[in-house]
């Protein structure tokens, strides 16, 4: 199956020994001409790369805070180095967050701090070299930018912050990553990430709507570009057609229906998703949000609503008020943005829709925390109200519901092993290691509770499992929505 | 004014001088670099208040270490900790009339002395044992526990074995802040224990030492969970581009 070796699930997960260089050889393909331009970075290595490169951190640590910080204030206490699923699953010593930002540190060290100026031997200050250069772009891009790092830092250093901030540094100089720019690209082109053009959204659309109505009967529309809809559901664009995604779409179609909202998808703005984070570009970030403003704008909506994303949920709930913002004309009654597991959540508890669980009753089923949702956000009104809200919802869609080993589940989860731009096969290998806790936790359920379904509320997440999951002997559509579930156990045709 | 006596005044000026200077402006720095995002961890509170004690949690409990590693919790908790009644129970060589509480806390500090060593040959026994650990440290990860267990050892050598003239230390200490000089007693243990100590100060501002202020600026802790109440915008990031 693989030229690697797929890592072993042990029955206690273990902390292994460090294997110098393991992943070293891992790095994703490099983004080429046309891409890097419409992003406005330089097509290749720029012949002064060392001085652009120093200058963009220097002007980066002047600009951000955490950078700052965190470059600043770590003492080695090495609380980190067993927290990162990529160095769990590759064992290679740099893939530990603390190594992974010393990358960095080393040389904002060596330019820009005394002792790395005066005494490098003595502080681990070096130079900024090709073989520096080389190694940024090979881990951080073995980095998803998960924040579990983070959790467990004293203070709270952030590896997904310095990665973030040495992809941009990259950029610069002109050496980017082709999957991401790739798609940051085709959002700025066509409006989304998978590049499926207006008319063909439409088709998508109209096809599925006859989908859902041969199959319940009921004639659940999943309108678009609608003026004067109440409420625009921005939804990453792998809902319309992947799977298991497209069951998440599914579903949320008919919620909305049963509580008769008035609703609309906009071909404007056909992604939720938005790359430009994890370049660590703010600019590319608010370019790619703005789309949404103008959609919300343009239709006349009162609320927005975010399906099931991870990253997306994390630009919509911390950042959008801040990068497209601010958003006076919609609703106030509504928090902006909300997430369509809070709008689902509500309606239950309102009694607005009618859940048979039994229609789940072959399932049995897990939820996995998606690292952005987990660590970046929030759901409800309670600090931790992304942990129950979306298993309540689940709850009152299956009747056999059982969660992980607790240091896997909530702001302690694993990531999936494809987020943060690594969903790409061109970093497969990665992805398959980085995966390894989780499928490990995941094995754990299976054994002890017979658990066949994995719930999730992000598309990366559900695009990576359904890959991964196969190298563990898991089926591969084990994976599902959560929305999946609802879709299944709403009795349509019963309340509205 | 012997030359040892000078020495040491000007170490100590020197030392003092660097060390406020330098975290003020530490301080000020990391103060006026903005933060244009919320980038808080998550679930994190939603009022100042909550973040506050989020924050004392931290600080004082340590709480994230604790979730993480409980080695290294056990270590930094009672060198920190140790090192905390140490350095209050010294404040009697700078106050004239030492305050009730200064006084009340002699008999533990003297202890925490222990305490402190104890964590900081943990913490040691980490970096070297723990290949994950080893492999991150730089030789000033080494040399900065050399330095402060040196401090440790060599104030409790003088509590429990040597002794020394605390009342001249007393008087070359207050001498420096009243500029009036005392002389400095020559007692070798004593001054190599004020010797680490002054260079130490010195290097504070420009070491990974900077984690003591560096903790109240780390946004993933010290931003309130309120992003959809409340616009959060920056100066340099309000440009729109659209
Ligand atoms: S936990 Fe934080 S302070 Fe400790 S080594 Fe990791 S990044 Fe540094
Ligand atoms: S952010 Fe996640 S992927 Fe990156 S170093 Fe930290 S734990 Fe690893």
């Amino acid at each position: 199956m693989a030229d690697y070796e797929i890592p072993e699930l042990k029955d206690i997960p273990v902390i292994p020994s460090i294997k110098e260089g393991a992943m070293a050889h891992s790095a994703p393909f490099v983004s080429r001409a046309p891409f890097q331009e419409k992003l406005g970075y330089p097509d290749e290595l720029v012949d002064n790369w060392q001085e652009v490169a120093i200058e963009k951190l220097g002007d980066m640590t002047k600009k951000y805070r955490s950078l700052k910080v965190f470059l600043d204030s770590c003492v080695k206490c090495g609380a980190c180095t067993d927290k990162c699923h990529y160095f769990l699953g590759t064992t290679d010593p740099k893939n530990m967050p603390v190594a992974r930002q010393d990358l960095l540190r080393k040389v904002y060290r060596r330019y820009f701090t005394l002792a790395g100026k005066f005494f490098p031997k003595l502080v681990g200050a070096t130079d900024l070299t090709k073989e520096v250069l080389d190694d940024w772009y090979s881990y951080y891009h073995q980095c998803s930018q998960c924040r579990r790092c983070s959790v467990f830092c004293p203070y709270g250093i952030d590896t997904a912050e310095i990665s973030m901030a040495a992809r941009e540094i990259l950029d610069t100089v002109g050496v980017g990553q082709k999957y991401c720019n790739e798609i940051i690209g085709k959002v700025y082109e066509i409006g989304n990430n998978l590049g499926l053009p207006g008319p063909a959204l439409k088709a998508t659309l109209e096809d599925l709507e006859e989908d859902v109505e041969d199959d319940t009967g009921v004639a659940v529309k999943y309108p678009l570009d609608v003026q004067g809809a109440d409420v625009l559901v921005v939804t990453p664009s792998a809902d319309f057609f992947a799977e298991p995604h497209i069951d998440g779409l599914i579903g949320y179609g008919k919620v909305l229906h049963q509580a008769g909202i008035s609703w609309t998808l906009s071909s404007h703005a056909s992604e939720a998703g938005n790359f430009g984070m994890f370049l660590g570009s703010y600019d590319n970030m608010k370019r790619v949000a703005w789309r949404i403003r103008e959609a919300a704008l343009d239709l006349g909506v009162k609320r927005i609503v975010v399906g099931e994303c991870g990253h997306a949920w994390r630009v919509a709930y911390q950042f959008w008020n801040t990068i497209a913002g601010p958003f006076d004309f919609l609703d106030p009654n509504y928090p902006v943005p909300q997430h369509i597991i809070e709008v689902t959540h509500d309606l239950i508890q309102r009694g607005a829709l009618n859940l048979d669980p039994s229609a789940n009753d072959d399932k049995r089923v897990t939820f996995h925390d998606s690292c952005n949702v987990a660590r970046a956000t929030r759901m409800g009104n309670t600090p931790g109200g992304q942990f129950v809200l979306p298993r309540e919802v689940i709850k009152a869609s299956v009747n056999h519901y059982f969660d992980m080993a607790p240091e896997t589940i909530h702001d302690s989860t694993f990531c999936c092993g494809g987020g943060g731009g690594l969903l790409t096969d061109d970093l497969m290998e990665l992805r398959v290691k980085g995966a390894m806790p989780r499928m490990q936790a995941l094995n754990e359920v299976v054994k002890e509770n017979d658990v066949n379904y994995l719930a999730a509320i992000c598309a990366i997440c559900k695009s990576q499992f359904t890959k991964t999951l196969p190298y563990y002997n898991f089926p591969m559509d084990m994976i599902g929505s959560v929305h999946g579930l609802v879709s299944e156990a709403i009795q349509l045709g019963t309340k509205e | 004014m012997s030359m040892l006596t000078l020495g040491y005044s000007v170490l100590f000026y020197f030392a003092a001088f660097i060390l406020f200077a330098g975290l003020a402006f530490r301080i000020y720095t990391y103060a006026k670099t903005p933060s244009p995002l919320k980038i808080v961890v998550t679930p994190a509170p939603t009022t100042k208040a909550g973040v506050v004690y989020r924050m004392w949690r931290e600080v004082v409990l340590f709480e994230s270490l604790f979730r993480s590693s409980k080695w290294t919790w056990v270590f930094g908790w009672a060198f920190h900790f140790g090192m905390l009644l140490v350095l209050l129970r010294h404040l009697r060589y700078i106050i004239e009339t030492p305050w009730t509480w200064v006084n009340m806390i002699q008999p533990f500090g003297i202890y925490a002395g222990f305490l402190m060593l104890l964590g900081l040959l943990g913490l040691w026994a980490r970096r070297i044992l723990v290949d994950r650990v080893r492999y991150i440290s730089a030789p000033s990860d080494h040399l900065m526990l050399a330095m402060i267990v040196g401090i440790t050892a060599t104030g409790l050598l003088m509590k429990f074995v040597s002794g020394t003239d605390v009342i001249a230390v007393k008087n070359f200490m207050l001498g420096l802040i009243y500029f009036d000089i005392q002389p400095m007693p020559e007692d070798p243990i004593l001054l190599t224990h004020l010797g680490l100590v002054g260079l130490l100060m010195i290097v504070f501002p420009y070491s990974k030492l900077l984690h003591a202020p560096g903790v109240f600026f780390s946004p993933t802790r010290t931003q309130v969970d309120n992003p959809r109440e409340q616009r959060h915008v920056t100066p340099w990031a309000k440009d729109d581009v659209s």
